[in-house]
């Protein structure tokens, strides 16, 4: 197991240097210059050739590419042009209210989710079925950020129950994190119900009624446990997602986030901050994938197996009894 | 013998589109999805005709109106008649969403195709490209694309494509491997086809169920992007009219006047559900095996 | 009466969908004594599995549905049965051995899991208690009871099968139905899971009902065989009778299509054509168009069960040939 995860962790290296290579050249073709964005009109020619020696910004694509890789794998992400503090302790500034916005919120997918996707599955076809089933394709169907204007529209304006803007109080979260939860809840629902659909159907069903077990009893235990796996992907995605996507929902609730932070980034050219904000959440999103991997194992013993080293592997049974049988 | 063969598999292969058009049509769901797309389409085909030519007339002393019999859906912050800058709106939205589908589509399988049908190395090194793309948010490779290339459509239609290329590119390579182990590959391969034959002409249209439905689900999706974008003021130049940026400008005032975020936000709704139903339909239709 | 542990009367099953009503059931009579092995013998699609989950009240419904007919089972019907009462029955009184080992086990439970869990619905033990049971029932079965922290994945196909046996098996079922039960097997598993059945039907005093369609397996196993085609019973009668003494063309026809060393046959004689849609079932005798005796008259009205000899019953209007 510790062999797979280092394994999965050597390989996202490759991947995260395709980041940065991605992100570093956008931003350095880019017409406009950042010195013109962040000195302002005032600068004389002077200060802005000063800024560009300063940031490294006259030397050759590859030279700059290569620094900045250096730099990133020593830990050290460059300083942002603005604020001129560094660029790790910017994101570790935001990043603590995005995720806690995620974790909010993909609460709020899972329990609505999952438990209406169950009972839709249970009940096909029946008008329960039908509605959620309705909702949910709604759901997924609603841009994000207009759900959130409509909510404030409807609680803040006209209700007047919850605040619109900021990020203060736990008042302040409720509003955001229904936006993003349910948002995703759709998505979670339509997993969890063709995933469930497909294992009422098996065969071990069947043996476990048989048994005289009771039918809520055979859901839960045999059909959900076998089920979660495609869920449990949905849930890691829209999680990942979630971290880096909410940035437009960020921005409609005023939110200070870390994709917030990115977006007023690109606007200004801040290519250091661009660039680690980015490569941040590139390397969040696939610890995710990879935690999600590992969770599969936990809930699946086929995949576990897979996973146990070839050494500590008793002599696989499975084979050998296939050759017996001249399978 | 030859003769006798060609007329049945063209037969055969028309009574299982007459199957699928058929169950396609007995979903509901599918069906109203179908509907919406139709009005969707001739709302960006004929936008003058059926809302009048002049989307960018303004008139100051008529700003914020609610509904009324001159303005269907009231007036924008400009005293822009709503509902035809909606109409409008359609068109750019489905010009923007199809192009940058077409573009993710055709390199999406294309990676697909290569990656699945060749594996190992060239699989390893493609996909990890794909994951690459995958790993940076979808909303955040479109802003950076924009603000570096600037936002004109054509920069709109290049950062979309590329965010979902991949789902294309993972759709299609994982139908290619199944389809891979099939005997009449193996049998066409015995007859020496080419290896560029055997995908194009063998694989590809044996795999083309999943893609078709990715491009009604990449459609919604993109349209949603595209509004994002917009929103965020990364979309369309102004004075296109455009959904997201509709919603956008009427943000400042959404105490004073709700109208002008409501409908247009209704209009992407709309849009991207009807590609959402109508891609659940296909996916029905063209598996039943698959059907939930 | 009194000795038939089950007793099956005009048995009725339908599957309904919105196209069409598929007859897979029609009105089957069946008795078994305490004890006895029963042979359902019939060809794929001809309704034994709907017969066998019909007596576990497990037919999927919708679209299953028993329209008609009543199960004695020590002299109640169970279709009469509440939901919880037949929970008590499943597993515990009845128990089934399902067609396909492979996906018979739960892929994420052990397999000690699964046997303990039918122990556990059924005896007021504790979990470690039932856990010790499923070891003992897994030795029983001929697999070491340590293994039973191992996954189905674990398992050969014939040690799964076993596995499923150690689960219906686990509650001292007074009635086995094992459906198929090595149809999925390998040849050479076939016999030694077959020998299992017998022989733990012979310790434990269970009755069974045998689905199959192996006449051969039949011989070896059972007392009494009923023929089933087309959702019914077409002929029944204790074993040697029928072997002896086929009177149904459709038996007459399987026995000719099983190859048998003994008489040197030139080639065997298969049974033309195929099973009638049981959606869409002939009036009259349901095999009378693979038939080589089939009249008109076979094609209209009811077909009578007469009975030939003591308990020799058969349903055809031809018994002269």
């Amino acid at each position: 197991m510790i062999k797979y995860i280092g394994r999965r962790l050597l390989m996202m290296i490759p991947v995260m240097l395709g980041v940065v290579l991605l992100v570093f050249s956008m931003m350095y073709f880019s017409p406009g210059n950042p010195e013109d964005y962040i000195l302002g009109d005032m600068a004389t020619i002077e200060d802005k050739e000063a800024f560009r020696e300063e940031h490294g910004l006259n030397d050759p694509f590859l030279v700059q590419y290569f620094n900045y890789l250096i730099h990133a794998l020593q830990g050290d992400l460059g300083t942002s042009y603005t604020t001129k503090l560094p660029v790790w302790d910017e994101i570790m500034e935001r990043f603590p209210t995005t995720f806690k916005l995620a974790v909010f919120s993909t609460f709020i997918a899972i329990v609505i989710g999952v438990s209406t996707g169950i009972i839709s599955a249970v009940k096909q076809y029946s008008i329960w079925d039908n509605i959620s089933r309705f909702i949910a394709i709604i759901g997924v169907s609603m841009p994000t950020f207009w759900e959130g204007l409509m909510l404030i529209i409807l609680f803040s304006v006209i209700l007047r129950w919850l605040p619109s803007s900021g990020f203060s109080t736990w008042r302040h979260w409720i509003l955001p994190a229904i936006t993003i939860g349910t948002h995703s809840a759709s998505s979670v629902m339509r997993m969890t119900r063709s995933s469930m659909l497909e294992a009422i159907r098996q065969d071990y069903i069947r043996t476990a009624m048989a048994k005289g077990q009771k039918y809520s009893v055979v859901i839960w235990k045999h059909a959900f446990r076998n089920a979660t796996i495609p869920v449990m992907t949905i849930i890691g995605l829209q999680f990942g997602r979630m971290l880096g996507g909410s940035a437009i929902s960020e921005i409609v609730f005023s939110i200070p986030g870390l994709g917030n932070l990115i977006i007023n980034a690109i606007k200004v050219k801040n290519a250091p901050l661009v660039q680690g904000g980015i490569l941040f959440m590139a390397v969040v999103m696939s610890l995710i994938n990879l935690l999600v991997d590992v969770l599969y194992a936990y809930v699946d013993p086929r995949i576990r197996s897979q996973y146990v080293s070839n050494k500590a592997k008793r002599k696989n049974p499975v084979a050998e009894e296939k050759a017996k049988e001249g399978v | 013998m030859a003769e006798n063969e060609k007329p049945k598999a063209v037969l055969a292969r028309k009574s299982q589109l007459k199957d699928i058009i058929h169950r396609f049509m007995k979903n509901k769901a599918a069906v109203l999805g179908f509907v919406i797309i139709i009005v969707l389409v001739i709302c960006a085909l004929f936008p003058a005709q059926i809302a009048g030519p002049d989307y960018t007339e303004q008139n100051l002393r008529n700003r914020y109106q609610p509904s009324s019999s001159e303005h269907i859906l009231g007036t924008d912050e400009l005293g822009r008649d709503m509902f035809t800058r909606i109409v409008w709106g359609s068109r750019t939205s489905l010009t923007i969403g199809l192009a940058s589908i077409m573009l993710a589509c055709s390199l999406g399988v294309t990676i697909g195709l290569i990656a699945g049908y060749y594996g190992k190395t060239v699989d390893n090194i493609l996909m990890r490209i794909i994951d690459v793309l995958m790993a940076v948010p979808n909303v955040l490779l479109g802003i950076s694309i924009v603000a570096a290339l600037g936002n004109s459509t054509r920069v709109l239609v290049l950062a979309i494509g590329l965010g979902s290329m991949p789902a294309f590119a993972r759709v299609t390579r994982s139908a290619v491997i199944m389809v891979r182990e099939m005997e009449y590959i193996e049998a066409a391969r015995a007859t020496g086809a080419s290896d560029g034959r055997i995908m194009w002409k063998y694989i590809l249209p044996n795999s083309l169920a999943p893609i078709i439905v990715q491009v009604s689900m990449g459609l919604a999706t993109s349209i949603l992007t595209i509004s994002g974008l917009s929103f965020i003021g990364l979309g369309v130049p102004a004075p296109t009219p455009e959904w997201g940026s509709m919603l956008s400008s009427g943000r400042a005032v959404i105490r004073d006047y709700p109208h002008i975020i409501l409908y247009p936000g209704i209009a992407i709704m709309l849009s991207v559900f009807a590609f959402n139903l109508f891609g659940d339909g296909l996916r029905d239709a063209l598996d039943p095996r698959l059907k939930t | 009466m009194s000795d038939n542990i089950l007793d099956i009367r005009n048995l009725t099953i339908h599957y309904v969908t919105d196209k069409e009503t598929v007859r897979a059931v029609n009105g089957i009579n069946l008795t078994l004594k305490q004890g006895e092995s029963l042979g359902l013998v019939g060809e794929t699609g001809a309704g034994k599995t709907t017969t066998a989950l019909g007596i576990l009240r497990l037919v999927p419904n919708p679209p299953g549905k028993i329209v008609a007919g009543e199960i004695f089972y020590k002299g109640e019907d169970l279709l009469k049965k509440s939901e919880s009462d037949m929970r008590k029955i499943r597993g515990h009184e009845i128990s089934m051995i399902f067609q396909d080992p492979m996906t018979a086990l739960n892929p994420v439970l052990t397999v000690g899991e699964q046997i303990s869990e039918a122990i556990l619905l059924h005896q007021n033990i504790t979990p470690q208690e039932a856990l010790q049971k499923s070891m003992d029932m897994m030795e029983l079965v001929g697999i070491e009871g340590i293994r039973h922290s191992e996954y189905p994945h674990q398992f050969s196909g014939g040690m799964k099968q076993r596995i499923v046996i150690a689960i219906a098996l686990a509650c001292d079922p007074a009635l086995l139905l094992a459906d198929e039960p090595t149809t999925a097997l390998d040849v050479t598993i076939q016999a030694q899971v077959i020998d299992l059945i017998e022989n733990l039907k012979k310790k434990l005093g269970t009755s069974l009902i045998l689905i199959t369609h192996d006449l051969g397996v039949v011989a070896e196993v059972c007392d009494r065989v009923a023929i089933i085609y087309g959702g019914q019973i077409v002929e029944f009668a204790e074993i040697a009778m029928i072997y002896n003494n086929p009177k149904h063309p459709y038996t007459i026809g399987l026995f000719g299509s099983i190859p048998n060393f003994s008489v040197k046959a030139k080639r065997l004689k298969p049974i033309y054509g195929l099973m009638p849609d049981p959606a869409n079932l002939p009036e009259g005798c349901t095999f009378a168009e693979r038939c080589p005796l089939a009249t008109d008259a076979c094609r209209q009205g009811d077909i009578p069960n007469i009975e030939i000899e003591p308990g020799h019953w058969v349903k055809c209007i031809h018994l002269g040939v």
